[in-house]
């Protein structure tokens, strides 16, 4: 184990290296490319194995990524935003194909009013394409999830693409101190990868044909019923983890002083730092506050959610991204998790175009809550941090 | 020749398809050591219907615009484990000249080492007979339709194998399905070369090109007789002519059996006779014995009989 100082992006780099990925084509787009660069410079130094493939665009990275997990090899790109849009196509050649490409995804926002600067609203749309999502909080996060990932992605029962999230600048280009794992422990926790089906001459098979309306649904269904099997392996994998290298990250949610709160908030990505220190702040005053840190937007951790929520009075959910004319995404996917259950549900919009999520946005957002909780009026739907009078 | 098959018959294609003519006899040249892509095509809907499949080699699809990446990402995971033979590419002119053209840009400077072959069937053929930038001047397609205003397709063919060879590929080279022994030699060619290699066939389609489907093979030979097809290859940073006609035909020769055609006036004629004459000293020299070029004078325009969807 070796402690070093790195951003996230570069601990993302430090965990292709030690997971030997073998083809990663690369495209530069802001906030990843300090992913590209380390391994360029791994690559170039003979300290990793692998071929980097420098394409002449995101559309055609994903795609020879499609068609070098297709050849039987590991392989790792990363992409954010604007590149990610121009993947959306080729995103879905990997989960119909059964493909265990790990991308990393630096979420920033997306289109016009346009900048760098973190938004789930470019990774938020692909929800439906068929790759698994995880959102993560810090750099150590960051580095485990990608070795997590493979490990899921390449498990027969899964065989599906994963992309982990992580935000823009807040977490890609900030420093930490982070824990790198011994490549012979990786090893042991993630073997050389063997192909269940490949591209080869010598077992010759069509991969990816037309397929009529007499055989399409049906692989829809397997591939939703895969989507939600992923479940059971991204625990086993986390609890493996967790006994190999003595930390997990719970899998597909994590919860902070839940036993005995009354109202939590939902979060994802790096604001959940930012709610576990109000949720110590509203402790402290001997308010019953929880937290309940959502990791996977696909698979979504649905009776998961219910049992968390089930003692209590009410909820709020954190979205960086909207769903224009309302809601944000994460909250209707909760919504739709927790109906039925009589629970009271709140949506705070904040963070977006990289707006700062400052602590006394997330004790307005705790506030609401907990009024919620005590029965007072408040509004479903809640921005934070917006400027001036808005009309 | 060899007569092992890896493009199987018992396919979807039409029949007399030009297509389906050079994938197979492609094939045959490549053999067993080939891994095959195609994009969205004739080819994907004719060889590939799940559950059935008509190559005998592995074979993969997913995009319309992704030839030259996705060859690259296979080749790339070939390398990585020692997998032997070539990786090829079958895309149309819409997947090369037009929608696929950054993709097949970017694997040609990159200099992988595949082989893209692209069977130019000068429409969209698969969507309905739509102009690409491989349809040549005049020529009727379904958005290039005969109006009142304006008749067929307003520009030359675009030079593809131009665009291919200023990336310096390791070989290019353009072939006719009606010149046998040329187009096995290419093939051969570039299965043995390294590096990027370009193949550029001529495939006349029968429903898009309004032709006989038993008169495929002697309309490609027309094309290269009347200089609407030149066959060349490039090697070694030259380009070379690996077959010249005895004398340039006039176009009409080749226009008259392709229903395609059959509205174009005397002043398209010539402008496209013109433009070949052009092509002609461009490919083989201008020391060549003058003059070849013949421009069209007859009194009277192609017979066409008001409907662009009759044959001849």
């Amino acid at each position: 184990m070796v402690m070093k100082v790195l951003s996230a992006d570069h601990a993302v780099a430090w965990a292709v290296r030690r997971a030997k990925a073998e083809v990663i084509p690369a495209f530069p787009i802001t906030p990843q490319t300090l992913i590209m660069e380390l391994l360029a410079e791994f690559i170039a130094d003979g300290e990793m194995d692998a071929d980097l493939i420098t394409a002449e665009s995101e559309h055609s990275v994903m795609s020879i990524a499609v068609g070098a997990s297709a050849g039987g090899v590991r392989t790792f790109t990363a992409t954010a935003s604007q590149g990610l849009a121009l993947m959306h196509e080729m995103l879905y050649a990997a989960p119909q194909n059964r493909l265990p490409v790990v991308m990393v995804n630096v979420n920033r926002s997306l289109g016009a009013a346009a900048g760098i600067w973190v938004e789930h609203n470019d990774s938020m749309p692909e929800r439906e394409s068929g790759w698994l999502q995880v959102y993560v909080e810090d750099g150590q996060e960051a580095l485990d999830m990608v070795l997590q990932a493979y490990r899921i992605a390449e498990d027969e029962r899964v065989l599906l693409p994963i992309m982990v999230c992580l935000d823009g600048f807040i977490l890609s280009h900030t420093v930490e101190r982070v824990e790198v794992p011994e490549q012979e422990d990786v090893d042991a926790f993630l073997p050389r990868f063997k192909p269940a089906f490949a591209l080869d001459p010598e077992d010759p098979s069509t991969i990816n044909a037309i397929v009529p309306p007499e055989y399409a649904m049906e692989m829809r269904y397997q591939l939703d019923r895969t989507v939600e099997r992923s479940k059971m392996v991204i625990k086993e994998v986390d609890e493996e983890f967790k006994e190999r290298f003595g930390r997990g990250h719970g899998g597909l949610i994590d919860t902070y002083k839940m036993d005995d709160a009354d109202h939590a908030l939902i979060c994802l990505g790096t604001a959940t730092s930012t709610a576990r220190a109000i949720v110590d702040e509203l402790r402290s005053q001997g308010r019953k506050a929880g937290l309940i840190k959502l990791r996977f937007m696909r698979p979504f951790p649905h009776e998961e959610l219910r049992e968390v929520c089930s003692g209590l009075r009410a909820v709020g959910v954190f979205d960086r991204s909207i769903g224009f004319n309302r809601y944000g995404p994460v909250f209707t996917e909760v919504s739709s998790s927790l109906s039925g259950q009589g629970l009271k549900v709140t949506d705070h919009i904040g963070g977006l175009g990289g707006r700062d999520i400052t602590l006394r946005d997330m004790r307005d957002i705790y506030a609401i809550i907990g009024s919620d909780a005590e029965g007072k009026e408040v509004k479903r739907v809640n921005w934070h941090g917006l400027r001036g009078v808005q009309t | 020749m060899p007569r092992n098959d890896y493009f199987l018959s018992g396919h979807g294609a039409c029949p007399g398809c030009g297509v389906a003519i050079a994938v197979k006899n492609i094939m045959r040249v490549l053999g067993s050591e080939t891994t095959v892509y195609v994009p969205a095509s004739c080819l994907i809907v004719f060889s590939a219907l799940y559950p059935t499949s008509a190559f005998k080699v592995p074979f993969f699809f997913t995009a319309f615009e992704n030839t030259g990446a996705v060859i690259t990402g296979i080749k790339a995971a070939h390398r990585r484990r020692g997998v032997q033979g070539n990786v090829v590419g079958f895309a149309g002119d819409g997947g090369t000249f037009d929608i696929g053209l950054q993709a097949l840009s970017g694997a040609a400077d990159r200099g992988e080492d595949v082989l893209y072959v692209c069977v130019d069937n000068e429409a969209y053929m698969n969507t309905g007979i739509q102009r690409s930038g491989a349809t040549p001047f005049g020529a009727w397609t379904t958005t290039s339709p005969i109006g009142k205003r304006i008749q067929g397709n307003r520009r030359m063919k675009k030079d593809i194998m131009d665009v291919v060879i200023a990336h310096n590929p390791s070989y290019a080279a353009t072939l006719s399905i009606a010149h046998f022994n040329d187009f096995i030699k290419k093939v051969d060619k570039a299965k043995k070369k390294k590096g990027f290699r370009f193949l550029h066939v001529l495939t006349p389609c029968v429903p898009g090109w309004k032709i006989e489907s038993s008169r495929t093979v002697e309309i490609a030979r027309l094309a290269v007789e009347t200089g609407m097809w030149t066959l060349y290859e490039y090697e070694d940073g030259e380009a070379r002519s690996t077959y010249r006609p005895q004398e340039m035909r006039p176009v009409t020769e080749y226009l008259q059996l392709q229903g395609r055609f059959r509205h174009m006036n005397n002043e398209d004629l010539n402008n496209l006779q013109r433009y070949l004459c052009n092509k002609w000293y461009y490919h083989y020299g201008h020391d060549i014995e003058q003059p070849v070029c013949r421009i069209y004078k007859g009194e009277k325009e192609l017979h066409f009989d008001g409907d662009p969807l009759h044959g001849v």
